[in-house]
Formats: structure tokens, sequence, C-alpha cells
């Protein structure tokens, strides 16, 4: 079997898979948010940026070659993932003292896996409708990283299309398809694929808050490196 | 709108596109309804979910992504000022302000600011409803504001404002040789595939679009590529700030250019070409397709080309709608699916996986000119100047500080002080190549050559005056990336949206330590990390800038320590002229 290598471990590969997938498979750990086994690659959040020969990628995006050295965990690259995970931070609001994803979130484990303590760059605090149409699910679109991995789950695993992402630019942003936008009238349904796919805190399960307590947790005991994505 | 109203369009819309339904067509179908009336309407949404089977969301994400489609509400006059920093420097702020006061009150019209509309030697210059207009004085804004306030129909105002001059300052050997068509077809039939790649291999010619690959090596690609069909794309959304040569060879060598897409379809049989306008030139559309009908009836387009059984190929223009990003090959492929301008992952790359996942040339309209060229003059007479990595001429647009803005070709090779000289721009203190993506070259280094080795351009050559402020022109920078990043990734979307405010801070001389840190920081992540070329080039003026003129951010820098500035006088002193507050 063909191997590159991963700071200097190697790391075998079928023809096909991207660095990240092959890494994956070798119990590899390279931080990522928009990248789900589950779904074709993205490319959008840009975490799991690797030095490949000398040449900066994303570890999703580029197809895993025999004898490829590629660095994961050095300084520098950990130093860009804060940069880019900061950013992501100050687009949306991510209060985690107080978000009920807290503790179960990929945004924020990936930030702690990444030594992120704070954000330096000034807050954007968007203004953004939370949609509690619905009677078991409540979105909030301000926390939303547009992964697309709701709108890939809902078209290819529930056979739906219930969501879209809209607009350009900074002010892209997830939307629903329904008559009025509103979740309720959706084809939704809380058994939803796209409902659980969520990397942050924008699908939140209603009747049931913080349920899970501080220490029992998803990251509270391992940290995300060590947990398979389900 | 009453229920009847909405019954109208819901049927129209239905009826017009019904007949030959086809979902990668929505965008030019969009294109057509905001045409007819000022907006998109809502019954014409629901039309097209009928016929093209899509989702609300999913044609109003369309909508909401292209900047001339609006689904709001209609808006007779909608108006937009070309904010390139040329247009800023020949007063196109006041122009909208005058403009803006004449029409206080219009409900009929809506004015706002967008990208360079490729009017940069004519300007300060706008776009209405889609067509252009250039050379705006204060009595040409009086007279828009005269026939708006009139509420005379567009098609129905006077044809001289619309006049678009396309000005040749300097010719080389490619524009001064003429159009003979069919001509270099002929040729190309004589020669076979093979010994058209071989012609352009010898020719050296290299992508105009700016990344300057190999044009042989593409075509070869996409010919080997298995494939049931392969396309050819003719990039006409020429939005790199500052050009404009596109326009010309487009307006006066339209021939040219379709029979470089005839010669590629050959090369690679494929049997269906597109041309992707930009949309701020629309005034092309009727002209082109004038061009495409003559062409089919000389039977150089069609069925049997030149009597060549089995050699079928014709061409559709798809019409952008205001979006920089659709000039990346791979967006520009998903926007003539007719979707929102989303660079595709790469690889596969568009030559072996492009238009519906077929093998598809990408070529900027200048580099099928010049395919034209090289057949009709051959690989010798085409590659005998320039420089080594770079054989032959190039167009580049001209404008900003110069006596004589224009397109001028110039064989590769020649210094930037040669250009500046012979366009009359003598007070030069920089150049600014490539668009707002691309360097600054100050005069210092104004021996540094036109070249793909040393300073590549797409077309773009703006002159920046002794009297400009460096940092204004990033600032101007700053607001075009804002507008025009896709918000696909992270970098791109955050970064571009955050820069505008920091260099803010400079203008205002508040800024500190800190935030000269979060500039560099910002702009090295955005560059390392970007999902495609637009966000990773964005911050190269200012990368530039940051190294070659630090003294344009020291100068803005209330503090060089980290601790915020804040001066309560001077944040107040606006509250303070408007309350009449004598102190504080």
């Amino acid at each position: 079997m063909a191997s590159f290598s991963i700071d200097q471990q190697p790391i075998e590969f079928e023809p096909g898979q991207t660095i990240l997938q092959a890494a994956m498979a070798a119990g590899v750990y390279i931080p990522h948010l928009c990248f789900h086994p589950q779904f074709s690659a993205h490319g959008s959040c840009r975490v799991c940026m690797v030095r490949i020969d000398g040449r900066t990628a994303s570890a999703c995006t580029a197809p895993a070659a025999a004898g490829l050295e590629v660095e994961n965990l050095s300084d520098d690259l950990q130093a860009l993932r804060r940069d880019i995970l900061q950013m992501l931070f100050v687009e949306g609001n991510h209060l985690c003292p107080s978000c009920e994803q807290s503790g179960a979130c990929h945004l924020q484990s990936v930030a702690e896996f990444c030594e992120l303590l704070m954000a330096d760059l000034p807050f954007q605090y968007p203004r953004r409708m939370v949609d509690a149409s619905h009677p078991d699910w409540v979105l909030d679109f301000t926390r939303c990283i547009h992964c697309e991995l709701c709108v890939k789950a809902s078209r290819e695993v529930d056979g739906k299309s219930v969501f879209s992402l809209t607009g350009r630019g900074f002010d892209t942003r997830l939307v629903i398809n329904a008559p009025d936008g509103l979740l309720v009238n959706s084809e939704f349904a809380s058994t939803d694929r796209a409902a659980s796919v969520c990397p942050v805190g924008v699908f939140l399960p209603k009747h049931q808050g913080f349920k899970t307590p501080i220490g029992q947790r998803k990251y509270d005991r391992h940290s995300i490196e060590q947990i398979t994505e389900e | 709108m009453s229920p009847e109203q909405a019954q109208t369009i819901f049927e129209d819309t239905r009826q017009r596109f019904a007949g030959a339904a086809d979902d990668t067509r929505l965008l030019q179908y969009l294109v057509d309804i905001q045409h007819r009336y000022h907006f998109i309407p809502p019954p014409a949404i629901e039309a097209l979910q009928q016929i093209l089977h899509l989702t609300r969301a999913q044609i109003e994400s369309v909508i909401d992504f292209y900047s001339f489609l609006h689904s709001d509400q209609a808006i007779r006059y909608r108006i937009l000022f070309s904010n390139n920093i040329t247009d800023r420097w020949a007063g196109s702020a006041a122009m909208m302000q005058r403009l803006t006061v004449a029409l206080h009150g219009c409900e009929d019209a809506g004015i706002a600011l967008t990208a360079c509309s490729g009017l940069c030697d004519q300007g300060p210059s706008m776009l209405i409803n889609g067509r252009a207009i250039g050379r705006l004085t204060p009595s040409r804004i009086d007279d828009i504001a005269a026939l708006i306030l009139s509420g005379v129909e567009l098609e129905d105002w006077p044809e001289s404002l619309f006049m678009i001059d396309n000005v040749i300052q300097r010719s080389d050997r490619q524009l001064a040789l003429s159009c003979q068509p069919a001509a270099a077809l002929r040729r190309a039939i004589e020669l076979g595939p093979d010994l058209i790649l071989q012609t352009l291999n010898e020719s050296g010619l290299r992508g105009r679009g700016g990344a300057g690959f190999a044009t042989a090596t593409k075509w070869s690609l996409c010919r080997q590529a298995s494939a049931d069909q392969r396309f050819i794309v003719c990039n006409a959304d020429e939005g790199e700030p500052g050009t404009f040569k596109d326009r010309l060879l487009l307006a006066q060598y339209a021939d040219s250019v379709i029979e470089g897409m005839t010669i590629a379809a050959l090369t690679v049989s494929a049997r269906r070409g597109f041309i992707y306008l930009r949309g701020e030139y629309r005034f092309l559309l009727e002209p082109l397709q004038a061009d495409l009908q003559r062409r089919r009836e000389q039977g150089l387009l069609g069925s049997a080309i030149l009597g060549q059984a089995g050699f079928d190929f014709d061409i559709e223009i798809h019409l952008g709608a205001g979006a920089y990003i659709c000039g990346e090959e791979s967006a520009l492929i998903e926007s003539l699916e007719g979707k929102r301008g989303i660079p595709r992952i790469r690889p596969p790359f568009p030559v072996t996986h492009g238009y519906l996942g077929q093998p598809t040339i990408v070529n900027n309209v200048e580099t099928l000119f010049s395919v034209e060229r090289i057949l009709q003059k051959g690989a010798k007479w085409f590659s005998e100047i320039g420089t080594e990595q770079s054989r032959s001429s190039r167009l580049i647009s001209i404008s900003g500080d110069c006596e004589e803005p224009g397109v001028y070709e110039y064989p590769f090779g020649v210094s930037l002080r040669q250009i500046v000289q012979d366009c009359g721009g003598s007070d030069a203190q920089a150049v600014q190549m490539a668009g707002a993506a691309g360097t600054t070259v100050l005069a210092r280094d104004f021996d540094r050559c036109l070249s793909f080795e040393d300073l590549a351009t797409g077309g773009s050559f703006m002159v920046i005056g002794k009297q400009r402020s460096l940092l204004d022109m990033l600032q101007n920078f700053a607001w075009f990336f804002r507008h025009e990043s896709c918000g696909f990734c992270t970098p791109c979307r955050i970064g571009n949206h955050l820069l505008p405010e920091l260099l803010q801070r400079f203008a205002e001389a508040q800024a500190t330590g800190h935030d000269l840190r979060q500039l560099k920081d910002i702009a090295e992540t955005m560059h390392r990390s970007s999902f495609c070329g637009l966000g990773s080039s964005a911050p190269t003026a200012l990368s530039d800038a940051l190294e070659q003129s630090p003294e344009i951010f020291t100068a803005g820098m209330a503090s060089s320590s980290d601790n915020p500035a804040f001066d309560l006088s001077a944040a107040t002193r606006e509250y303070r002229t408007i309350t009449e507050t004598e102190s504080w």
C-alpha cells in the first residue's frame, strides 16, 4: 500500500483519498470543522490547513499521493489555525458560557485543541432572527459557520433540500426552504440527519436545555482528537 | 401587487421559459425577469420553481448572490456609480452627490455603488438598469436627472448618453493586423488538431487572464480527457478593476475572438461554446449576437463549418450579473450552470471536469484573440518579439492619472518607465498593476518590466499621481473586496469584512500598534489560507504598502503601543458640530 507522511509518521492511503481522509482512517488527527466523513469535502472553513512539500493547502481537498511530506501540528500551522478560528469566533455570536452546545461544540473543542484562548479581533455581533417556529427545535443562525453540512445532509441523506446558503460575502447566511422561510413550514423532521450534523450550536432541541451536566458532555473527558466523528 | 397582476406575471414567466426549460439557464432567466419588471417579483419565482423543479430557497439564493438581481421591490431606474479608484479620482463622488440631491424624494430611482464597470478610461461612469454611461459631468448628470424626473423610458433616452469610446493608443503587431474572417480558421482546418497544438506551442502563447498557463498545454489536456462532450468558454467577465481591453476586443475584434473559440472547438472536438459576458458589458450583447448570427450565415458557425462534415460548433452568450468572483474559472462555470458563483474544489480542474462535469477550455478574451492572430500569421510571427518566458505582445488598459488613457499594445519586456512616459503619466508616484488584487509598484521601481517573469497583469494598469493618497486607494480596494468576496471561505469572507474598519482607523489617525499588527495578521492569514485566488490575492496591495510605504500607516497612528488610543475631543467632534456645542 502506498504511503505518505504526516509529521514524519507514515500514513497508508487508498487511491482517491484526500490527505484528511487518509489521516482519519489512520487515526491521525488534523483539526477541521467543515469536513464530515459521511459527506463530500467542502473546503470552506480552512482549519485543516497543512503544509504539503512546502506548500500550504487544505488537507480535506488535497489528494493523497505517495511520498508526500505533510506537516500538521507545527507551531506556525497551529498559529494559522488560531487566526482562522478567531475569525469564526468574531463573525458569529459564540458565547460559550451560555451556549447549550458548550462542551459538545466542534468549534469550541477545535479551538481548545489549537490553544486559542481568546479572540483578539473586533466582534461583529450579527443580528439574525432566531427561528423558534418548530415545536421541537430552535435555530440560532448567528452561530452558523457556513459549513453546509446541514445543507448536504438534508439533500443527500434526508432527501429534502430544507436548507440553503444565500447572500454573498459577509452577508452569506443559512435559510430555510419554506414559503415563509420558517422551519415549522418546511419539510424538516426532528429525526433528520441535518439536525444532528451541525458542528456548532445552530440546531438546538427544545424541552431539554442544558440536560447534560458539565463533566459529562461530549468533549469534557476526551478532547476532540480522541473522539471518532458520528 | 394585485392578485390579477401576480397571475399575469406568473403566466407570462411560465410561457416564456417553459418551452425548453433548463435549470442551467436559471441565471439567464433571472437577468431577463429583472430587466422586464425592474425586479424579480414573487410570482415569477413561483413560476420558475414550477418549470425548473427547484426550491424557492434555491432560486432566492441565486438572486441574492448577484448584485444586479433584486427581489425586494421594483425600482424603475436603478443607478450604480462605478466605485473604482480611477472613477473616484475622476470625481465620481461629486457626481453621485449631485444626482442624489437632484433626485431627492424621487421614488422611481435608487442610487448605489458598484465595483469597477470597465469604463476607467472614460470615468466617472455609471450603470442605469445595466446600461453604461461614461464621461459623467455635472451637465450630463443634470440631463439624466431631468429624464428620470420626467419619467422618460430608458429606451427613449438620447443615444449620445450611452456612447462608449474604444480608444487604441498604441498598436503593435496584434492590433495592427486586421481580421479576415475565416482566414485563420481555414488554416486551422488545413493543419488539423495536432499541428494546431504544435503551432500554439511554438508560439509560446500563455493565457492572458493573469495566471499565464500555456494555452497549448491547456488545450491538449482537454483534448486528452475522456468525455462525451467538451466545451469552449470565453471568459469575458473582465472584472479586474481598471481593465477594459477585452471591451475593446469584443467591440472591434469580435470576429477574431469568436474565430479563436471556433479553432479551439476544432482542436478538441467541442460542439458547444459560451461567451460569459459580464453584466456591465450588456451593451455588447446585441452586437455580439449579430456577429454570431452573421458567422452562422457565412457557414463559420453551426453545422459542417466551412463545409467540413462533422465540424459542428455553435456559441451562446451568457450574461453575468455583477459578481467579480465569476472571473475565476470554476466560479464562472458554476455561474454558467445557473448557480451561485462559488469556486469549486480544484483538482479536478475545469480542463477535465468543467461545465456539466465535462472537459472545458476556459480562455480569456485576449487569449482567444491571439489564437486567431497566430493561426493567421504563424507561430514565428507571433513569438519573435517579447521575452524568453513571455512571447509576443499583450494589451493593457491604462487609466488613472495620465494624459492619454486607453488601450495600449506592448511587446512583453517593456519597462514601466516607458509605459508611464508614453501615456503621459509623468507625475506618477506609483502604478497599480493587475487591479485591486495586484501589486503596487513605486516610481523608484519603474525599471521593472511587463512580463510573466516580472510583473504580470490581467490587463489593468492604473497610474497613481503624486497627489493621491495610497491609504485612500487601499481603503477603496478594501471596499471592493468586501463587496466582492463570495463568502465561501473563512479568511476571505471575514478578513475582507474586517479590513475596511481597521483601515478607517488609520485614515482617522486613531490607530494603534495593535491595529497595525492586526492588519498584518489578517493579510497574512488571507494570503496563506484562502480557498481561491480572490482571497489570497486580495491583501496584495495592503501587504505591498506595509512593506514599501510604512509611513502611510505610521501617519495614521495615535499611539504605537497596544493601548487603545481614544481622543474624546475628536470622537465627539461630529456630535458637537451637529448640536452646535462649543466645548465638551
